[in-house]
């Protein structure tokens, strides 16, 4: 049955997958929250492309690919562009200017997975998909450089089911550059002095206690969990040659089927795991 | 008219008669009857007509009549009042001859018409004629209810209200005569003996359950049904909720509740433990059947029927659009409801659009309508109890399930809501959630004034705990607000409810607690229960409860309280008033002053009305709410803990109250306050702090234009001093006026009684205090009792006396601003419009301004009892010279008014006027020894971090004068306390605060009279005049006294806000 998410058993349950797919422009053009090394393009796109695999054939999803707009150097990170809850999804309004097109691939597609659309037309908001976190059971919106007040009321108002709590972040991008879950009932977090923090601002605004998965490296807590029906808990994390140590805690999740992906190039320009694609629980159609 | 109001009378005394007979003993009353009779009929010459005509006579008049008698009859003497009865009774036994009936009815019509004359008479012909008045009020009242009584209950009920009212104002003219408290509280007692016999009287006689007294409750049940039962008045909210919850078959019946409203979202649940008369004050009796406790897990509730009736809740709660739900959620909870109301979907009989006289959502769109009918497909099978289950599972994730929200603002100003729920306490902006304290973390909930604090365990790396508050919109939405709390945190975290606690000496907070069985305990009951599944109809909630839904269910309410112009200030009538006609007009009349008070706009009628509004509202639970302090889990701190608290500034700072106007007084205070003697009471680092805090916000008047706020405020402590005056008779009429029904009174008294144990721990408190500063101490009790005053929730002013000075600390100013603008008029108005505020305060229909009677009674009565004060709480623990101090407290309150005309402006005016030893009075400030003179300049912004913050964002401007001279003839030499009294009046912007101290030191027993006059008002009134009169009177009074301390205090409040 549906209705909410028909509960924390159904976390991670998904059938659809949105990506898109990276332009050239990222290397010289993508936002980076500070200079760093350069892309190495066909890299990233090798690396992006194992990410898509994985996800259409060994987990079975059904991947939608939106073409690469050069025009969006951003564009390949979709999580920012929507938030897709159950049957609704909300097309963000994200806070950087430059990113704010992205929304319109995303629409498209979103509609036609016959999705309830809603869409973030005041301008006084915004939100990046990236500092929404969805735990199966409430949001937590990281108030960041791109996400404000009014674009998690709106994600309030559109999710009107769940608890929206805020969480002030201030030292990374967004609030999952930092944690994610990797469970039904499992946050994993970094270990850094404001995830740490922000971990605590969660764990008091929430009326359930939820199990904490602590990693060495802040980026490595950006992990994807799926649940998949013919192979139960699935977990994509970054791969051991990035972060051994954080891949040695991943390791001791017994229960779930654990793929290490490299993302080493889109971290580059602050991307993550979650961040290259928009998951979509359609439930059979009613 | 008079022909057919002959023919009336006639039958309700044949009816009457009947019932009479029975009652009584005939032959003892027969010569006392006769005597009256005469008397009666000498003054009975008038038309009988007003009295006789049952209903559509014009209420004043009756109610004119009644109170005349009652006045009377309240008279001191008991045999008279029993002599009355009896031969009332036997009155009509003689009807039955047709001889006497005839002259009854003379003689009743008579009382009724003659009522008004006779006031003005002595006092012996009065009771007799109050007796007489009394009966053929009586007898009226009968009459009408007989004629009505076919009809409508109601009015009967009425009547009894008006009729004790009109005994309690009797009660306070007398007092005046005899100006004797003594006397008075005789006549009190005397009263309920009559009020008694009264009821005998009329319950005998008609035999019809009717007559007694009873009020017809209206329960709006969840099924959109309604629920009529007649209830005695007197009955606690218990009773009516039981009935419901038989009606309904319900045994699970904890987490259920009744709710009443005062506005339409001024939601008061019914305290079962209380007299539902002093709960809904004037509200009528319209209660809606509600989910109080939300189980978390409404699965394991035992029974079907009570999941039904969650469910019930919760399709109101989403249809209303209190629970919020997506789309999706919206369609599958309806599909729920509809496959539990409907069954299975039958394409035959469920046609197009059998779906649309549901209601799912707030905005319910055809593709909703369309998604239910998919989803309602998928269903079948389910059984009703099956589907509820389903809607439950659904409906209790809701991140809004179970949350009861309240609008507050934080210490920002910004909006935000406060939702109490099984785990705690949400703090919401918008619809984010930003903060939340879980019950175990926190340590303390209080309120004060309209702001609303917890204390919240120190998080892991801080030292101490912070206390955070919110502002509310008003003092009562604050209340609200703790007492939801109090009983969530009970309900859920407890195994079992906390014992309230006992007015004992250290007492903190108010004795209100959640009285009835936890979550843990109605489960284990619920284990226990062994009967069939009950069978119960599953009632559609198809376009009724739309009806219902589509506004908050207190939308029907809301209806009855426009209808009732003074439901929503909430004192003035009862709804049984509603329906007769005579209590109609004063209520409305009290609705529109009730409802310009909130204005607090300067014209006097408001400012009237605002006390009047006070008053009432306090009545009825000062009693029980005091101060509102609950100490969660960690009730007992030791004296480490305290000296902590104490020693720790910084963490006073911190302290959200300290944050806020007055940090220095509690520095100053400390000083004095010997620590030793202080410690050993207090058993909470709070309460000592509270005590130092005090005395010099009290003593404060506001020169600077008063912020809204302030001014309800202020108003709640005059109310809070008039409920609390134990002996004072305005007091007792108060509170008897409270209960419209005689019984009422008794009641009353009992919580005077209550209310002097209070006081005598106050005297104790006052007797520590002068051990160690004599002067001071006064002061602190002083204070205290008007900070109790002030606080419209604090009932008993001794008790909660420490409670109340935080509250006073807190936010400094004294708030009785109100009044000021009442100067102007003159003192006949004035003592009418006391009067009505008196009656209305009492609930009475009666007209008070009208009618000579009341003009009768001597001013100064009026200004005590009926008018603005009312306060005077005479506290005597002690047996003293009460005399003296009521009728300085009249005048006092007289001249007061005076006072209230001339002007002061800027800075008080410093009199230092040193003569007798032993009597001080002071104005305003209490005595101080110290050579002080504390300006203290606070513009005090808590700048807490976020969310977390005081609310109360005030601009203080404190300025003492104090005399260096003060010796405190008490002070410094211990003697032995004997008595200590204090009495407490208001007026329009003056309060004063009389306390009286008798000592014994080394054999010479030393009485000493402190006086605090506290001026309250906006900028627009001369504080020097005004102060400058209040000390030329005051020595005028006592030539002796001295002033001891001056101190002004501006309080500006950054952020305003609307009150009630």
């Amino acid at each position: 049955m549906a209705g909410l998410g028909g509960g924390p058993a159904a976390f991670g349950r998904c059938t659809h997958a949105v990506v898109r797919a990276l332009p050239e422009s990222l290397c010289r053009q993508a936002l980076r929250s500070a200079p760093g090394p350069d892309v190495d393009f066909a890299r990233a796109e090798r690396e992006h492309q194992l990410y898509v695999g994985v996800l259409k054939s060994k987990l079975g999803l059904q991947v939608l690919e939106l073409p690469a707009d050069e025009s969006l150097p951003d564009c390949v990170f979709v999580e920012d562009a929507a938030v897709v809850c159950e049957e609704t999804a909300l097309l963000t309004r994200p806070g950087a200017p430059s990113r704010r097109k992205e929304v319109e691939a995303m629409k498209k597609v979103l509609e036609s997975l016959n999705l309830n659309i809603v869409e973030m037309v005041d301008e006084n908001a915004t939100l990046d998909g990236g500092d929404v976190l969805f735990t199966g059971r409430e949001f937590f919106v990281g108030l960041s450089k791109r996400t404000n007040q009014r674009g998690a009321e709106i994600l309030a108002d559109t999710f009107k089911d769940y608890a929206v709590s805020t969480v002030p972040v201030h030292d990374s991008l967004h609030l999952k550059s930092f944690c994610s879950m990797a469970g039904p009932n499992l946050i994993a977090i970094g270990s850094s002095e404001a995830a740490q923090k922000a971990l605590k601002t969660m764990q008091q605004m929430s009326d359930h206690r939820y199990d904490k998965l602590t990693v060495p490296d802040d980026a490595a807590a950006n992990c994807i969990y799926l649940n998949v029906p013919s192979k139960g808990h699935v977990l994509l994390h970054r791969a051991p040659e990035e972060y051994p140590e954080s891949a040695k805690v991943f390791e001791k999740l017994k229960d779930h089927m654990l793929i290490p992906i490299a993302n080493t190039e889109l971290e580059k320009v602050d991307g993550a795991l979650t961040c290259c694609s928009v998951l979509i629980n359609k439930s059979s159609e009613l | 008219m008079t022909t057919e109001v002959g023919a009336e009378t006639e039958v309700k005394k044949d009816a009457e008669q009947a019932g009479a007979g029975q009652a009584k003993d005939k032959p003892d009353e027969a010569s006392r009857t006769t005597e009256d009779e005469k008397s009666r009929k000498a003054s009975s010459e008038e038309p009988l007509d007003s009295s006789s005509v049952p209903v559509p006579t014009s209420p004043s008049s009756q109610k004119k009549a009644k109170d005349l008698s009652e006045s009377k009859g309240i008279s001191r003497f008991l045999p008279p009042w029993l002599k009355k009865q009896k031969s009332y009774t036997l009155a009509e036994p003689k009807e039955e001859a047709k001889k006497k009936t005839v002259r009854e009815d003379q003689v009743i019509e008579a009382g009724d018409c003659q009522l008004p004359e006779e006031a003005p008479q002595p006092e012996r012909s009065l009771k007799g004629a109050a007796t007489e008045k009394e009966h053929s009020a009586k007898a009226e009242e009968k009459e009408e209810k007989r004629s009505v009584s076919s009809a409508e209950t109601q009015p009967a009920k009425e009547d009894g209200k008006e009729i004790e009212v009109e005994k309690v104002a009797e009660e306070k003219e007398e007092k005046q005569v005899e100006k004797e408290e003594k006397q008075v509280e005789k006549e009190k007692r005397e009263t309920k003996e009559v009020q008694t016999g009264e009821i005998k009287a009329e319950s005998i006689p008609q035999k019809s359950p009717k007559k007694i007294k009873t009020v017809q409750c209206k329960v709006m049940l969840l099924d959109g049904t309604e629920y009529s039962c007649d209830l005695e008045k007197r009955a606690k909210g218990q009773v009516l909720f039981e009935k419901v919850c038989e009606h309904l078959n319900l045994l699970e019946k904890d987490y259920f509740g009744l709710v009443f409203y005062e506005s339409s979202d001024q939601k008061n649940w019914l305290d079962p433990s209380k007299e539902i008369k002093r709960q809904i004050r004037s509200l009528p009796w319209l209660f809606t059947f509600n989910v109080k406790f939300y189980p978390p897990d409404p699965s394991q509730l035992t029974e079907d029927i009570t999941r039904y009736f969650l469910c019930l809740q919760l399709r109101q709660d989403i249809a209303s659009g209190r629970l919020p739900c997506s789309f999706v959620t919206h369609a599958l909870l309806g599909s729920y409801t509809v496959q539990a109301e409907l069954g299975d979907y039958d394409p035959e009989e469920h046609r197009s659009d059998y779906i649309s006289e549901f209601q799912f959502a707030p905005n319910q769109t055809q593709e909703m309508e369309e998604k239910v009918v998919e989803l309602h497909k998928t269903h079948r099978g389910l059984s009703p109890a099956q589907a509820d289950s389903q809607f439950l599972e659904n409906a209790k994730r809701l991140s809004m399930y179970g949350v009861d929200l309240h609008h507050a603002k934080d210490s920002e100003g910004v909006d935000i809501m406060l939702g109490v729920c099984a785990n705690g306490l949400l703090i919401y902006k918008d619809r984010l959630r930003i903060n939340r304290f879980a019950w175990p973390k926190i340590l303390k909930i209080s309120y004060k004034r309209s702001n609303f604090y917890i204390k919240v365990r120190p998080a892991e790396l801080e030292q101490f705990e912070s206390t955070i508050g919110f502002k509310l919109p008003n003092h009562r939405a604050a209340k609200r607000l703790w007492k939801v709390c109090v009983e969530h945190h009970t309900f859920f975290r407890l195994l079992s409810p906390e014992q309230p606690p006992k007015a004992k000496f250290l007492t903190l907070g108010s004795k209100f607690r959640y009285s009835g069985r936890t979550q843990a305990q109605t489960r284990q009951a619920s284990n226990l229960i062994d009967r069939p599944a009950p069978h119960f109809e599953r009632t559609s909630s198809k376009r009724v409860s739309r009806s219902l839904d589509g506004a908050p269910i207190g939308i029907s309410d809301q209806s009855l309280l426009r209808d009732f112009p003074t439901a929503r200030g909430g004192p003035a009538g009862d709804k049984v008033l509603d329906i007769e006609g005579a209590g109609q007009a004063k209520l409305k009349e009290g609705s529109r002053e009730e409802n310009g008070s909130p204005v607090k706009t300067p014209q006097l009628e408001l400012i009237q009305d605002g006390k009047k509004l006070h008053s009432l509202k306090v009545d009825g639970e000062n009693i029980y709410v005091r101060h509102s302090n609950l100490m969660l889990e960690d009730l007992d701190k030791t004296q480490d803990d305290l000296l902590k608290h104490q020693a720790s500034i910084s963490e006073l700072k911190r302290n959200f109250m300290e944050s806020t106007p007055e940090p220095r007084p509690s520095a100053w205070e400390k000083r004095r306050i010997p620590p030793a003697a202080l410690q050993a009471p207090a058993k909470k680092g709070d309460y000592l702090f509270q005590l130092k805090t005090p005395p010099l916000r009290e003593k404060q008047w506001t020169a600077a234009p008063r912020t809204a706020e302030a001014k309800p405020e202020e108003a709640d402590k005059r109310h809070g001093s008039r409920a609390e005056g134990p002996c004072a008779g305005g007091s007792d009429a108060d509170k008897s006026s409270h209960e419209t029904l005689d019984i009422v009174e008794e009641k009353k008294q009992a919580e005077v009684g209550r209310e002097e144990g209070v006081v005598i721990d106050e005297t104790n408190k006052g007797k520590m205090q002068v051990a160690t500063d004599a002067g001071e101490t006064c002061k602190v009790e002083l204070l205290s009792k008007k900070d109790s005053s002030s606080l419209p929730s604090d009932s008993s002013s001794s008790s909660s006396s420490e409670s109340e000075d935080e509250e006073v600390g807190e936010y400094q100013p004294h708030h009785r601003a109100i009044e000021e603008v009442i100067r102007e008029e003159q003192e006949e108005e004035e003592d009418a419009n006391r009067k009505k505020e008196h009656q209305e305060k009492i609930k009475q229909p009666v007209e008070a301004p009208t009618e000579g009677s009341k003009l009768n009674v001597p001013v100064e009565h009026a200004a005590q009892v009926a008018a603005e004060a009312l306060a005077q709480e005479n506290a005597v623990t002690v047996a003293t010279e009460e005399k003296k101090v009521s009728e300085e407290v009249k005048q006092d309150v007289g001249e007061e008014k005076e006072e209230e005309q001339l002007r002061l402006n800027g800075d008080v005016s410093h009199v230092d006027i040193d003569v007798a030893p032993q009597i001080i009075c002071c104005s305003e400030p209490p005595v101080v020894k110290t050579e002080m003179v504390t300006i203290s300049d606070a513009s005090q912004r808590t700048e807490i971090s976020t969310k977390e913050v005081p609310i109360v964002q005030t601009e203080t401007k404190t300025i003492t004068y104090e005399s260096p001279q003060f010796d405190g003839s008490t002070g410094g030499n211990a003697g032995v306390l004997l008595s200590a009294q204090t009495i407490t009046s208001e007026s329009i912007s003056t309060t004063t605060t009389t306390h009286i101290t008798k000592m014994v030191k080394g054999g010479v027993s030393e009485t000493r009279i402190e006086k605090r006059i506290v001026i309250t008002g906006d900028a627009d009134i001369d504080h020097d005049e005004a102060l400058a009169q209040a000390i030329k009177e005051a020595k005028e009074q006592h030539p002796d006294m001295s002033v001891t301390r001056v101190v002004v205090h501006k309080e500006t409040e950054l952020a305003e806000e609307d009150e009630e």
